[in-house]
């Protein structure tokens, strides 16, 4: 992840909504017709994502959280697969 | 595990401005079954309840659901719950005010039917002129920011219009165009061989989706439903007989999709009369064709069984009279010859230029007739 990428600031799509899914136990991605599941970690990185927070500053938050290191990739990977279904946009 | 609901189609009423002949409500909606409209209590309680039972994605449909004056108090309470809500709309006299009361509400999702790629067509197969409207209301869609889905039944009168409705889809910034082949149940059944595509529309329909689905990538999604009388195999309706899907009429009945109502063989319970957890779990219409233990030959021995579930027990009941048989779509089903008897009649009257036949719009006079002759 370059840091020109970094500075992108991620946030969900408009058509796609969390919610809770209690009857299953987890939490879901809602969208048109379909629906995502979502672990513990994967709400916590969208929680995050309100379009003004910068992918690094996401990062840097969660490795604060979580007191680690090294979580660009995986956060990165997650938020490109949710874009590849048009549910996460990257805006200024 | 036993399946648990993640899909509530509310039909909120069987009003509608639009006639269309292919219509999925039932051919008596305008009968003394379908009287007596559940009130906005009645559908909030029915929304906490689907949602404590699992429901995620709530479809809000009709007839025509925006004519339902409190759609934003059910919106509202659909929103709070925590469903998903979708609008499942002919977009007639719909305004942008009212969709941005809706937005304000707390709808998630609209999805606009169009008859035609034209105004001609659209409004000639509508019964209504509603074209203008539509277009109109497909812009007030994207202003506000909703995702837009378009929605299109096809059938023999349409079909060479696929690409031009495509084109129209994504000029329009929509997400999603559904074109659903029409499948025969309802107003659809009744109105068949005024419907029925040839096979080689098919084909040059299905080149076309393609094409454009290569072209648009994922700016687009184009879903393609089948025509299931021009297949090998039945479809996996509803995901299986109960595991997914329920349809609550707008007097409150209960169904596992919105064409069971007429297996007359089933006993359906009302949202009035019960909860919704006890309907799901115990009714006999949704225990009797759930799993696969009520299969018979071909079905029972069939490795498609896990993969198609028997196909549709509508189906089995309109086609051969009898639910608990496989669909006889199937290439397998021992009634097989009924649906290629019509689907050969439709290649007949095409090749004998019979290609405007004539159909019955989907209306309450019609209805009450049709009810009357039973």
């Amino acid at each position: 992840m370059s840091a020109v990428a970094d500075a992108r600031a991620p946030r969900l799509h408009p058509k796609a909504r969390l919610s809770r899914d209690d009857v299953r136990g987890r939490d879901v991605l809602l969208y048109p017709e379909g629906l995502v599941t979502l672990n513990t970690t994967g709400v916590e990185i969208l929680k995050l994502c309100d379009g003004t927070r910068s992918l690094a500053d996401i990062v840097a938050t969660l490795e604060r959280r979580y007191a680690t290191t090294g979580l660009a990739p995986d956060v990165g990977a997650f938020l490109e697969g949710l874009a590849a279904k048009g549910l996460v946009t990257y805006g200024p | 595990m036993d399946p648990k609901p993640l899909w509530l189609l509310a039909e909120l009423t069987y009003k509608c401005p639009l006639q269309c002949p292919y219509c999925s409500n039932p051919l008596d909606f305008a009968g003394g079954r379908f009287k007596g409209e559940l009130s906005t209590a009645e559908w909030c309680r029915v929304f906490r309840e689907a949602k404590a039972l699992g429901v995620l994605q709530l479809g809000l449909s009709g007839g025509e659901p925006t004519l339902r004056p409190d759609l934003e108090d059910l919106i509202r309470t659909a929103h709070d719950v925590g469903l998903y809500a979708s609008l499942i709309t002919s977009a007639y006299r719909l305004t942008k005010e009212r969709l941005a009361a809706l937005k304000a509400a707390g709808l998630d999702h609209v999805q606009i039917s169009i008859q035609g790629a034209d105004e001609e067509l659209s409004d000639r197969v509508a019964g209504t002129a509603s074209y203008r409207d539509k277009i109109a209301a497909y812009h007030y869609t994207r202003d506000l920011g909703f995702p837009l889905t378009v929605n299109v039944v096809l059938h023999r009168r349409n079909l060479h219009q696929v690409e031009a409705l495509i084109r129209l889809a994504e000029s329009l910034g929509a997400e999603r165009i559904e074109l659903a082949n029409t499948q025969f149940y309802g107003w659809a059944l009744h109105n068949r061989d005024a419907l029925m595509p040839t096979k080689a529309q098919l084909d040059e329909a299905w080149q076309v989706v393609q094409r454009e689905r290569a072209r648009l990538g994922t700016r687009l999604e184009i879903v393609w439903v089948l025509p299931d009388y021009h297949e090998q195999y039945p479809k996996p309706c509803m995901g299986g007989w109960a595991r997914a899907y329920m349809t609550v009429t707008p007097a409150g009945e209960v169904w596992p999709c919105h064409a069971a109502g007429r297996i007359t063989t089933l006993k359906f319970e009302n949202v009035r009369d019960r909860p919704l957890e006890w309907i799901w779990e115990h009714s006999e219409a949704f225990t009797r064709f759930r799993g696969d233990a009520w299969m018979p030959e071909p079905c029972r021995s069939c490795p498609r069984k896990a993969q198609d579930f028997g196909g549709c027990r509508c189906q089995a009941f309109l086609v051969t009279g009898d639910a608990a048989v496989t669909d006889p779509v199937c290439s397998l089903s021992p009634h097989r010859p009924l649906i290629d008897a019509v689907v050969a009649k439709g290649e007949r009257d095409s090749a004998a230029g019979r290609t405007d036949g004539q159909w019955t719009y989907r209306a309450a006079p019609a209805s009450r007739a049709l009810a009357a002759k039973g």
